[in-house]
């Protein structure tokens, strides 16, 4: 890894007042907002959130190789967003992988 | 940006970005979460939230030796003195830089970051790379992001959990002396509250 990687802190992003686009997509602020109102309603901890994150970055990097993909942070943030509730019961995974596929085969242009 | 602002069709179920509206949908159809709310929070932590609120105290700090003396030995007192509340700084350490002395902080699990100080982490900070390296080899890393110490200085990394957030107290920088509150404030960054920088006059 260079320092180039180590210095990546998205400077081409238009900055904001703190200096920094703090989300570099929709998604993601999404991710970060539902993951906050979860906690702020008490469906669970930013501390059982970590540990669950903790778990989803551990899972990344035990991949090797060719099966680990480019890092990611906010993929594995929503990779333990899901595994929280799943394991909270709030959410189905069945459930969940069929909405996720309804939205892939959506029509193109479909706003729902 | 990379995405398109309402082009959501990936074509892989399992994308983040589709698991994310699938999962929003559903916490919201279910009552978990509400729209507004998640939208109100996007905002504050986008505008509202950034090292500012750090900035000030660091600056106060430069001014007032006996607020100086509080933060060092009791940030969390201080907090609350002050109002400063929010999420992500339930226990604060404010570590004083010092000639011979150099802080920097980490989070070398996840990301954990004093966010109603600082705002959200910057994507470096979250990167393998700066939580692997500069544990190993703080000197270089900090070298490799524009801060060169001299080898006799001690680096201190601190490594954040659960239980403590840091902030790290940077030097005032000579030639401020005339400076008040609000224009110190302004010199001092992000960066240099993580450790990855010092203040400059200018």
């Amino acid at each position: 890894m260079t320092g180039v990687e180590v210095l990546d802190n998205s400077e081409a992003a238009p900055p904001r007042d703190n200096g920094e686009l703090v989300f570099e997509a929709p998604w993601q602020s999404r991710a970060f907002g539902v993951a906050a109102d979860l906690v702020d309603s008490g469906s669970f901890s930013w501390n059982d959130f970590r540990q669950q994150l903790i778990e989803a970055i551990q899972a990344w990097e035990a991949l090797e190789g060719a099966d680990q993909p480019p890092w990611d942070y906010y993929t594995c943030w929503v990779a333990a967003l899901e595994q929280l509730l799943f394991s909270k019961v709030l959410l189905d995974p069945t459930e969940l992988d069929l909405r996720s596929s309804e939205y892939v085969e959506r029509p193109h242009g479909h706003d729902h | 940006m990379s995405q398109e602002v309402g082009h959501h069709h990936g074509s892989d179920p399992n994308s983040p970005e589709i698991r994310t509206e699938a999962l929003e949908d559903l916490l919201a159809e279910k009552g978990l979460i509400d729209r507004a709310r998640v939208d109100a929070l996007i905002e504050r932590f986008e505008h509202d939230l950034g090292p500012m609120i750090g900035a000030r105290l660091v600056a106060k700090s430069w001014l007032e030796p006996e607020f100086r003396k509080k933060l060092l030995d009791n940030a969390d007192q201080v907090l609350q003195d002050e109002q400063i509340q929010g999420a992500e700084i339930e226990h604060v350490e404010i570590k004083a830089n010092e000639p011979g002395i150099h802080n920097v902080v980490v989070c070398t699990l996840c990301s954990c970051y004093p966010w109603a100080l600082l705002g959200l982490p910057p994507s470096w900070y979250k990167s393998p790379e700066y939580r692997s390296r500069v544990v190993r080899e703080p000197r270089k890393v900090l070298a490799e992001m524009g801060l060169s110490l001299d080898s006799d200085t001690e680096i201190r990394v601190w490594d954040s959990s659960s239980e403590t957030r840091f902030l790290v107290l940077p030097e005032r920088p000579s030639g401020t002396e005339e400076l008040d509150l609000e224009a110190l404030a302004q010199l001092v960054t992000r960066d240099s509250m993580i450790g990855v920088a010092e203040v400059k006059a200018q």
